[in-house]
């Protein structure tokens, strides 16, 4: 408190301007609290500081290298403001000569989801009650299995519709063939095995071809990125993706600020705001700097390899090279970079 | 340029002119209009948290709007056509009334593609040259394009008529009648871009035929003149504008084979998805059937077949057909059916199941009933404006003088009601 405050200190220890400020804060508290009994309440409170600068600049992708520097500036001082801790946020672009891919073992992968709990915690997802945002889905498959005690009479599931994969005679609400709300005491379970799904980064990407604002492209990398700030919603690209990859921020993200992941880049795990979309790049904020992602990272089983397509050396073409290896959805020539195989 | 503001005041004085029923009707929809501005508001403060849409259905009932007025705007062409390609005298009189009707029309569509954008703030990215405009890559900015052309050449269209009459002028035939000839395609154009909006993604096999557009422009040309036959019955009997019986004729002879044309294609459809039974017609049986106890479309699908199979069957029959006491009733029944043959009974089963195949039920939240409702009152509200004062020049009660003031003066001495 500054000298002249101390001056005019009421009786009671109070300033009058301290009172003065509490009773306008108590005035404002009343009216918005009348205004939140109208409304549903919940004050935009990580929108309030963004600055008009933030609000017109440019897609990024147009941006001078300058224009990206105060972007990115920008986003630090509001980002750190915000979450009370330095935060850096990266603009790193594709370096030359790499084209990522990456493989997953089906065989190996035992569904503990420490992979979706760690996407989470590195990119900054929303977390929380009111929205969970999960870039990583692990679908649940029922193993083949036969048993005579299951037909109906006429040995056809009517009840469940026509028999789909293994899962036939499961209840409502679930998938065809696999589903990703699964919650045993223990995995891998005995009478399934999991596929995990995530962006396959296509080199044809559905998602980019339809985006009218071209706010998600496809970088020389081959990672198709999103820049949050120029996406207006229309979630045209959560349509068009035919892996159900992508992800809409339906309120404001749930990041509690000592959860959050300082490092981040502009076109990855950045905190995100209302309305816009999101999915997996490939930890953009890693990879650039030559580290795993994180879900490769934590991988108990060593289920994923990624690597750098273009190197004959790398872990993501030696799989290629000797393994069983398929891609979901071939038909629709989207050309995902995502490879799923088996020794 | 000065009778230009003229006309533009007599012709929203004319348009705001009325008796308790008018003022009593636009009461009503400013009513629905301020819980619309109070549902925006939400939205955008709160996100679009607050409707029911959720990961697994990210398109519902803003879109399926979207999509069905988009139909209605370009049926306005079933006036258009008959009046100018085929020369029809009652239509030609009051074709600009139809031009009105798709003004409002393509209005109520730019705000439910709006209210579908999780960030209208930024909705200045897609303008060409301040934003980025992904054309013509993207669908959507081919739809916008088609959208925003028709709005403008019903806009040019429909005043440079109204004004010209105002004035007492000659029309410049081949000027108007170049931009009338233009409408009439882009209105095909607006309704086909719209399928191709929502036909040509892979990922969403209920809607990935090739039957989109025409099952489109069949049902908008059903739904369309349904709306139009009521619209003009209610200015037949509320202005002293005259339409003669005959047009009636002709819009319920179109509405009767569209739908008879439609409901072929429902079938075909129907047939080519069941037969075979794939996993891609899986969200045509949970429209059709519901699936494991999720139903809640399976009551709309089959309420839409009976209102539109029995409209057709009833308007098949001349006498009932031409009994204009009873074609308005069969038009909102045909007009209910295809809303939601062609509203949520397109857009929630393209969705469901999701491309993993998970089924959710998606039930619109009461934010979204008040947003839609809103647009409609907001549709109602520009289209009663824009027929009373188009009918108020078509009658010559708004004319312009040389004086200063308005001046309202007509053959007729009964002062409009509505």
């Amino acid at each position: 408190m500054s000298k002249e405050e101390t001056k005019v200190k009421g009786p009671n220890g109070t300033s009058r301007r301290d009172f003065l400020r509490k009773a306008g804060s108590y005035t404002a508290a009343s009216l918005s609290g009348t205004a939140m009994l109208l409304s549903d309440p919940k004050p935009a409170k990580a929108t309030a500081n963004v600055s008009w600068a933030e609000h017109f600049q440019k897609n990024y992708r147009l941006m001078t290298d300058e224009e990206k520097k105060e972007a990115v500036t920008r986003l630090e001082h509001r980002y750190s403001e915000e979450f009370g801790k330095k935060v850096e946020v990266d603009d790193a672009p594709a370096m030359d000569g790499v084209l990522f891919g990456y493989a997953l073992n089906i065989q190996k992968c035992i569904g503990c989801r420490r992979c979706v709990k760690a996407c989470v915690a590195e990119n900054n997802q929303s977390r929380g009650e009111n929205q969970q945002i999960e870039w990583i889905r692990v679908l649940r498959m029922e193993k083949g299995k036969f048993s005579a005690e299951d037909r109906d009479r006429q040995g056809y599931p009517e009840d469940y519709g026509v028999q789909v994969g293994g899962n036939a005679y499961k209840p409502a609400g679930v998938v065809l063939e696999g589903q990703h709300y699964y919650e045993p005491d223990l995995v891998p379970e005995k009478d399934a095995f999991y596929l995990p799904m995530q962006c396959m980064q296509c080199e044809k990407p559905p998602c980019v071809k339809v985006c009218p604002v071209r706010t998600t492209y496809r970088d020389p990398d081959g990672i198709v990125v999103i820049d949050y700030n120029w996406c207006i919603g229309c979630r045209m690209c959560i349509g068009a993706c035919p892996y159900w990859a992508r992800r809409f921020n339906w309120g404001e993200p749930d990041l509690p600020a000592q959860e959050m992941n300082p490092d981040t880049h502009y076109l990855g795990n950045r905190p995100r705001m209302k309305g816009v979309v999101e999915k997996c790049t490939f930890c953009v904020q890693r990879t650039r700097k030559g580290r795993w992602t994180a879900c490769v990272e934590v991988c108990p089983v060593g289920a994923r390899k990624m690597g750098n397509l273009l190197d004959p050396e790398s872990d993501v073409r030696k799989v290629l090279a000797s393994k069983k290896v398929f891609r979901l959805r071939a038909d629709l020539n989207t050309y995902p970079k995502f490879f799923y195989f088996m020794e | 340029m000065k009778r230009f503001i003229q006309f533009v005041i007599d012709f929203l004085r004319s348009g705001f002119t009325g008796g308790v029923l008018f003022w009593a009707w636009m009461l009503f929809l400013s009513f629905f209009i301020m819980l619309w501005g109070y549902g925006e508001f939400v939205q955008i403060r709160d996100g679009m948290i607050v409707t029911g849409l959720n990961d697994q259905v990210s398109w519902g009932f803003y879109l399926a709007n979207f999509v069905f007025m988009v139909g209605v705007a370009a049926a306005a062409v079933t006036v258009v056509f008959p009046a100018y390609v085929y020369k029809h005298r009652e239509l030609h009189r009051i074709v600009v009334l139809g031009e009105m009707l798709a003004i409002a029309a393509v209005i109520m569509c730019l705000l439910f593609v709006t209210a579908h954008m999780g960030r209208p703030d930024r909705l200045w990215h897609i303008f060409p040259v301040i934003g980025i405009f992904n054309w013509p890559h993207a669908m959507l900015t081919w739809d916008v394009l088609v959208l925003t052309g028709y709005l403008l050449l019903n806009i040019v269209g429909g005043f440079y008529f109204l004004y010209k009459k105002y004035s007492d002028a000659e029309l410049n035939k081949a000027f108007y009648l170049s931009v009338v000839y233009i409408a009439i395609v882009w209105a095909l154009s607006i309704h086909t871009v719209t399928a191709f909006l929502i036909n040509t993604m892979p990922a969403r096999p209920m809607w990935f035929h090739s039957m989109m557009p025409i099952k489109f422009i069949t049902t908008a040309f059903a739904a369309g003149p349904s709306l139009i036959i009521i619209v003009f019955l209610l200015v037949r009997r509320f202005t002293p504008l005259k339409i003669a019986d005959e047009a009636f004729h002709v819009l319920s002879q179109i509405v009767v084979w569209c739908l008879g044309i439609a409901l072929f294609l429902t079938l075909s459809e129907i047939v080519t998805e069941l037969y075979p039974s794939t996993e891609h017609s899986l969200g045509l049986q949970y429209l059709m059937f519901g699936h494991h106890g999720l139903n809640s479309l399976v009551p709309f699908f089959w309420t839409a077949m009976v209102l539109m199979i029995g409209g057709f069957i009833l308007l098949l029959i001349p006498k009932v057909r031409k009994n204009l006491m009873a074609l308005p009733f069969i038009c909102i029944a045909v007009f209910i059916g295809i809303y939601i043959e062609k509203g949520v009974g397109l857009m929630l089963p393209g969705v469901t199941p999701t491309p993993i195949g998970e089924f959710a039920e998606y039930t619109p939240s009461s934010i979204e009933f008040m947003v839609v409702g809103g647009i409609w009152a907001i549709g109602f509200f520009i289209l009663t404006v824009l027929i009373k004062g188009a009918s108020g020049v078509l009658l010559s009660e708004v004319r312009y003088t040389e004086k200063a003031s308005p001046s309202i003066r007509g053959e007729q001495t009964r002062p409009a009601t509505i």
